[in-house]
Parts: structure tokens; sequence; C-alpha cells
């Protein structure tokens, strides 16, 4: 049964305040609801939620409803950012959204098209779904960025996800280019990983826009 | 961009490729002549010219900034590949590194289908060979159709070779390569549109057009005239049709095209172990030990070296034996006897006389400090430190506006301000320059002031703690608020890092002279003309005029009214103001707190005259003029409040 979007978005603060968070509950406030609001209705009918006094409790019963809903919510970011190229206040607002159409499949295309994404543009785990762990036991190696390689692996650059065409040309023209390997040796303070017989050091922001398939 | 030439008469070499492979130190065995070697990228940032002559023949020879591509970023490479655009060579030498050959021969593939004459120049082969790497230069110089060398300069090794190249040949222009075919026919599509005469080959152009190179797109703007938007509506209409990064698709096939060329020409033997320069690297990036090593690099090479045996040993020796005991008795009996007029004793030997006080000041005490920077400072560099440091301080210096590759020009100002003011160039954005420039003027004191201050400040305990956490503090805030509110991108930080090396005492030692030459050449007129027109300031009256004038800001202050006398020094030349309080210190007209609040003063006080007009040069008279008072008034705003702290508190008291 599909949610009403006003119960996908509680559901999904409330995922977020739970399991990320470590809250105990929500408060109305926090959850922009009263206590009359149709979602929250919506959800207590199904048991996914319960209300005590003017807090909502996350139950067993809605814990994986409200994990696929941020799955979702942050599958849609990535595609905003990584595909359809939309940043910003502007993203996050397209991605909200868009996110309450990702059903039925949808967000497991989308899922293996991102190559099962691990976080969102701002850094936050994506739950993984079936599709994902699927794919690991298939024992395809996921391409992530270089944020997420430790240091000492090795990997195959897989493709650059660089907008500004300036640090775009630079990373090529020093061989950060695609189907080269490439082995990280720190990631801290800044990431230095060697290419060939070069060594190079670039900051965070540069290394979440090269994307990296692990060896 | 005019393709005339600036004279014909020597035929022209000019050297090309990547930061760090060796150009400057093959510029230097060519011409004998010399230009400063280092070992990090970025450090010739403007065209070095000489000659050589080769079997009866004088050739010019031009060194360029490093670039990566025929692509520019940073202003640099915009200087080279301006030179490639704008002059006829005889040869184009491009200089690559053997240990990354496939990374920079697709440079070499843009130069010859650029349609230059070309030679290419394999370098650091001492350093591939100990990788295992091996090359079959033969087959090699047969795939890319043009002469191939193998070298190792900074050992000497392939210079005949090179030598015998330029004088044998009449280069001709090697055959581009083909492109995967839907490529070629892109190229093919917009190399017919051009109709005027360019340097560059119409395929090479178009393939820049294909990349959005917006100098290209000027430089053709500007010989088509009327043609240029039929041509640019071919070049948006190819792009469109690919519906892909053509960019990175040209990149790609120029990587396929090297890997081919390649192709059982290049072998390395794998399974290296690390060796003692890649332990030692590590060491250095790791933060748990990189930080102690930085500090200990200060501590030995800076205040040990610099501060005490320099600005200490050295300059009491010149100063206080060879000066003060002999030279100047000697000169004051000279003048005395030789000089009757009292404005020319004056000028000579007299108060701000050119012997007693340009003189003593350039040779005495700025030189043996300035020599001991450079040659620590040269030391070091050699190493291929100061990337590594680049990499460590990143995240700091992302907090102030900057990225870890301005670690370069701010550690270089504390050899000289007004070079380091000139390496700002290397950085990519205006907003990081204008950033650095204004910590520069401000904040970061110049070799011989810090060896004066140093020496200043060691005598009263305390004192240089309180003015080290003030020159601290004020670079921290003033780059934290710079940080905010100078408009402009973002910096992103992405350095090449050079493998550690051992320095050569060769290079070292010229490198040092070298410097230390610019140095003297550069400021011993300014000590002359500062002294002077303080010698026609003092005749006149005008200096008494402007020390009273300033005297409500001394008093300000808490300073005696003839402080005012250093700050003015100061403005001449930093150490020069430095070197004023020193005088007032001897005579002990100032108390500790005075005398720290002068320091801090004075330190953070404008920048020395040639700073003045390298950032009038740089960044516009505007920018350079509201720094000099953003500068001046900070500077006795922090001493106005450092004086009232430390009366308040009693510290130093």
């Amino acid at each position: 049964m599909k949610l009403s979007e006003k119960a996908e978005e509680i559901l999904e603060a409330l995922w977020i305040a739970t399991e990320e968070e470590g809250e105990n509950g929500a408060h109305f406030q926090t959850l922009d609801v009263g206590p009359d609001d149709e979602g929250l209705r919506e959800l207590d009918r199904l048991a996914y939620i319960e209300v005590r006094g003017e807090r909502v409790h996350l139950r067993q019963e809605g814990r994986e409803e409200a994990k696929m809903t941020v799955r979702r919510h942050r599958l849609a970011e990535r595609l905003m950012m990584d595909v359809l190229d939309i940043k910003g206040a502007s993203g996050d607002a397209k991605a909200c959204e868009f996110e309450h159409l990702l059903h039925q499949g949808v967000d497991t295309k989308i899922c293996t098209l991102l190559n099962h994404p691990t976080t969102c543009p701002h850094g936050k785990p994506i739950p993984p779904g079936k599709c994902c762990l699927e794919a690991q036991a298939r024992g395809e190696a996921g391409v992530v960025p270089l944020t997420e390689v430790n240091a000492g692996q090795k990997g195959e650059i897989a493709y650059l996800s660089v907008t500004d065409p300036k640090k775009m040309q630079k990373l090529m023209s020093l061989g950060v280019l695609p189907g080269n390997q490439l082995r990280l040796a720190r990631t801290f303070p800044a990431y230095v990983f060697t290419v060939g017989n070069s060594e190079f050091a670039v900051d965070e922001d540069l290394a979440r826009e090269i994307f990296v398939r692990k060896i | 961009m005019a393709a005339v030439d600036k004279g014909q008469d020597a035929p022209r070499i000019i050297l090309v490729g990547s930061p760090n492979v060796g150009k400057s130190s093959l510029f230097n065995e060519l011409t004998g002549t010399y230009t400063t070697v280092s070992n990090y990228p970025g450090t010739s940032v403007e065209i070095s010219r000489g000659h050589c002559d080769i079997a009866g023949t004088r050739y010019e020879v031009l060194d360029t900034p490093g670039m990566y591509s025929l692509i520019p970023i940073s202003e640099e490479e915009k200087v080279a590949r301006d030179i490639l655009l704008n002059e006829t060579p005889h040869v184009v030498i491009h200089v690559i590194d053997a240990r990354n050959v496939e990374r920079m021969l697709p440079m070499t593939l843009q130069l010859v289908e650029a349609g230059l004459p070309m030679m290419l120049v394999i370098n650091i082969m001492d350093e591939a060979e100990r990788l295992g790497i091996q090359i079959d230069f033969p087959a090699l110089r047969e795939r890319l159709g043009i002469p191939v060398i193998g070298a190792a300069t900074a050992r000497r090794r392939g210079l005949q070779e090179i030598r015998q190249a330029i004088g044998n040949q009449d280069f001709c222009v090697g055959a581009p390569f083909s492109y995967s075919p839907d490529l070629e026919d892109d190229i093919q599509e917009i190399s017919t549109c051009f109709q005027s005469d360019y340097r560059l080959s119409r395929r090479s152009l178009a393939l820049l057009l294909l990349q959005k190179d917006t100098h290209i797109q000027a430089l053709v703007g500007d010989r088509e005239g009327e043609l240029t938007e039929p041509l640019m509506e071919c070049v948006k209409k190819v792009a469109f049709a690919r519906r892909s990064d053509l960019h990175l698709h040209i990149s790609l096939e120029r990587k396929r095209i090297t890997r081919n060329l390649l192709n059982g020409v290049l072998t390395q033997e794998g399974g290296r172990k690390p060796s003692m320069s890649d332990r030692l690297s590590a060491l250095t990036m790791n933060p748990l030990t990189g930080f102690p090593f930085l500090l200990a690099t200060l501590y030995f090479g800076l205040y040990k070296f610099v501060g005490g045996f320099g600005a200490g040993t050295v300059v009491d020796f010149l100063e206080s034996t060879l000066f003060e005991a002999y030279l100047i008795p000697w000169l004051l009996h000279l003048g005395d006897r030789f000089l009757p007029w009292y404005w020319l004793h004056e000028l000579m030997v007299g108060e701000y006389g050119i012997f007693t006080l340009a003189i003593r000041y350039a040779v005495a005490i700025v030189l043996p400090i300035v020599g001991t920077f450079f040659l620590a400072f040269s030391i070091i560099e050699d190493t291929g430190y100061f990337p590594r440091l680049a990499m460590l301080v990143d995240r700091i210096f992302k907090k102030i506006g900057l990225n870890g590759r301005a670690v370069i020009p701010l550690v270089l100002g504390f050899g000289c301000d007004t070079m380091a003011t000139i390496v700002t160039r290397t950085l990519e954005t205006v907003r990081e320059r204008i950033i650095a420039t204004v910590l520069l003027a401000l904040a970061i004191p110049c070799s011989a002031q810090l060896g004066v201050i140093l020496g200043l400040l060691s005598s009263v305990p305390g004192a240089l703690a309180v003015w080290t956490l003030s020159m601290a503090l004020v670079f921290l805030l003033i780059g934290f608020l710079a940080a905010r509110l100078v408009p402009g991108e973002q910096p992103m930080f992405y350095m090449e890092i050079p493998p550690l090396r051992m320095p050569q005492l060769r290079n070292v030692i010229t490198k040092t002279l070298t410097r230390m030459q610019w140095y003297f050449v550069e400021i011993f007129p300014l000590f002359i003309i500062a002294s002077v027109l303080l010698w026609a300031g003092k005749l006149s009256g005008a200096l008494a005029w402007v020390v009273k004038e300033m005297e409500p800001v001394m008093t300000m202050l808490g300073l005696p009214s003839q402080a005012s006398a250093a700050f003015i020094f100061g403005f001449f030349r930093r150490d020069f103001g430095a070197a004023g309080l020193y005088d007032m210190q001897t005579s002990g007209l100032l108390s500790p707190v005075q005398l720290t609040v002068a320091a801090v003063t004075l330190t953070l006080f404008v920048p020395c005259v040639a700073q003045f007009l390298v950032m009038n040069k740089e960044r516009g008279w505007k920018v350079a003029f509201g720094i000099f008072i953003f500068v001046t008034l900070l500077a006795f705003g922090v001493g106005w409040l450092l004086n009232k702290m430390l009366l308040f508190t009693g510290v130093l008291a």
C-alpha cells in the first residue's frame, strides 16, 4: 500500500531522529505536525508509529518502511546531483518531490543506474536495498567516490563527476583519467594517491568527485 | 595577438613541459646562465631567455613555466602557451619525466598535431632506471616521427646528444595521429571553417575549440572577424551532436594513442620495495609525525640557522667587528679629511649617509640574514618538502580562504615579501591571490626584518612570545575574515607530490647565490635612494616635520617621538625600520612594552616600497592602494590595542 507524501515525510524524519541521531522518538514540532495530522493518523492506523503525548515513536513494524523512504529520498538526491546535475537548494527541493515517485522497482532501477551508491550528496548513508545486497553477493565491485576507499586500497578510476571545467581539465592533464589504476596512500589531512609513478594530493571536495571501481 | 616575430635574428629554441621535469636545469646547461631550479611545481613564473652556441650558430633559448597541456589553467600556463601561439621556433623541445612517460606523452601528441617543429627529451632517466623502467628509444623515435633523446640533465647525461640534435636537424613537422573516426570527422568539419592563418595548425585549433578553450575562442574571434559566428555555430553543432563531454573524449583518445605508441616500447619491472625516501615521505605527510617534523625544520632551519647564526653570529661579526670597529671610523676619518662641505659629508658618512647607513645596513645586517635564509630555503626546497607541507596544512589554510598550495608563497615571504608577492601568481583564483597578497603585506615579516626583530626581542624575556602570538592572531583573524569577505570561488587543492630527493650541493649553492644576487641588485639601489631621501629630508627639515606630525600617532601607541623615524624608514625597507628600532633599543630609549608594541606595529605596518610597487604591478593600483591603507590602519590599530592590553595586564612590565 502506498503511503501519502505527508506520511512518508514523517517516517523519514522519524528514521533520521531515532536511527541516525539516536533520539528517543521525535516531538510534534520537529516533525512539523499537529495532533490531528492526516499523515500521523495514517501511520498510526498501520501501527507504524505510536504517539505518546506530543512525542512520536517509530514502532518495529514501521522500521522497514521508514528505512526505504529514507533510501528513496537519498537516491533521488543522488540522481539529481550526479545525473541530472541539479544542485544546491533547487536540487534538494526537486529530490523531495521526486522521492515519492520512486516505488515499485523504480528505486531499484535508479540504484542500479547509479551503481548502488552508499552515501547521499550530503554524505549521509543510503540504506542498502535488496539490489545492493544482491550486487554485493555477486561480487560486483561497486563504484565509489575516492572518499570511500581505504588507505592502501587500489582501484580503477571509473569516472569523474567534476562539474567545474577547470578542475576537470586539471585532473585530466594530470593523468587522472578513467581507466587508469590508482592506489590510495592517505586519506588525512588530504587524499594522497598514486597514478602510474606519480603521487598526487587532492582535498576532500575533489576526492568526492573522483569515482573509483575498487579492485 | 599578432603573428609578428620579435626579431628574427637568432633561431629560437623553446623549452616546454609539465612542472618539475627539469626544463630549467636543461636551460641552465644549454645556456650556461642560471634560472632557479627547484623540486616543486610553479617556481618559474616568468620566461627566462638565454643564448647558446651550437656548431657555430647562435640560438636563443626560452624557458617557459610548466604546463600540463595545451589548454592553460593558471596564469603561468597561459604565459607558456602564449609563447607557442606567438613565436616562430627553430625547435620546440618537450621535456618529460621518464617515470611518467604515459602521462606526459599526450602533450607531445598535442604539440606534434599543432604543427610545431618538435624534439622530445625524456628526462630523469636515472631515477626511472632505478624504478626498473626501460625505454626503446629507436622504436619510439620511429613511432613518433620526431627526435627522441633520453637524458638526466641534473647529472649532465644526454646533453651532448641534445646539442647535436639541435645542430644537426632541420626539424620537420611530425605527422599527427589519428583519433577515432567520429572525432576525425568533427575535426575535419571545423577545420574547413577557418579562413585566416595561424601559428598553430587548424587541426589543433579545432580540437582546442571543441574543448571550449576561451583564449582560443578570443583569438579566433580576433582573426576571423565576421566569419567567427558560422565557425562557432559549427563548433556548437558538433558538440551537441556528440552529446558527450568532448574534452574527456579527446583526453581518452589521446590516452589510447599513447598506450599504442608505448606498447612494447616502455617496460617496467614490477614489485619494487618502498625505498628510504618513500618511507620518509610517508612520515612527512602523516600529521602525527609531520607537524613535529615541520616544527623541527622551522626551529633548526629558521630560528637556529637564520635567526641564530645569520642574524646573530654573522651580523655581529660584520656589523660590530668589521663596520663599527674598522670601516666606519676609517670612512669617517676620510670624510673629515676630504669632504669639507657639510652637505656632502652628511650625504656620504652622516647620520643617513650612503656609507654609514645604506651600505652598512645592506651589507652588514641584511645580506647575511637574507643569505642564510635563502640557503636554508634552497636546501628544503630541493628536497621536495614543500608540496608535502602544502598537503599537510591544506585543511587549516582552507579556513583562511586559501589552499595548501599558498604555503609556498607565504613561506617564501619569510625570505622576501616582494619575491613572494610575484609568486602568488601560481595561485589559481584571483581571490586567493588577493588574500595571499594581503597576508604577505601584513603579517609575514621578511627575513631581514625577522632577523633584526628576533635579535631585538630575544633580549627581553616574553617579548618574543607576545610578538609571535600577536602576529599569529592577526594572521589567522585577517585570513579568517578575508575568507568570508573577499568574493570569488572557493579554493580547491590538488598538487603533484614529487619524490623526496637529496639536495644537490651545486644546485643549492648556485640557487642561493643567484637569489642573493637578485635580492642585492634589486634592493641595493633602494637602500641608496632611501638614504638620499632621508638625507634630503634631514637637511631640508622635512624629516623633522614628518617626525613631528607623526608624534600624536606615536603617543597614541605609547612610544617616544623618535620612534616615528623608524616607521618612516620602515616604508623604504621593512628591515630598515626594524634596524631603526635596534638603534633606539641599544641607546636604552625603549621600555620592554614599548619595544614590543613598536616591533608588532612595525612588522604589521606597510610593506616596503619594492613590495608596494610589485603589488601595484601584480594586482593593479586600486587593490594595491586598498591594501596599503588597510594595512596601515590595522597596524596602528593593533599597536594601540596591544599597548593598552600590555599596560593593563602588566605583562612585560
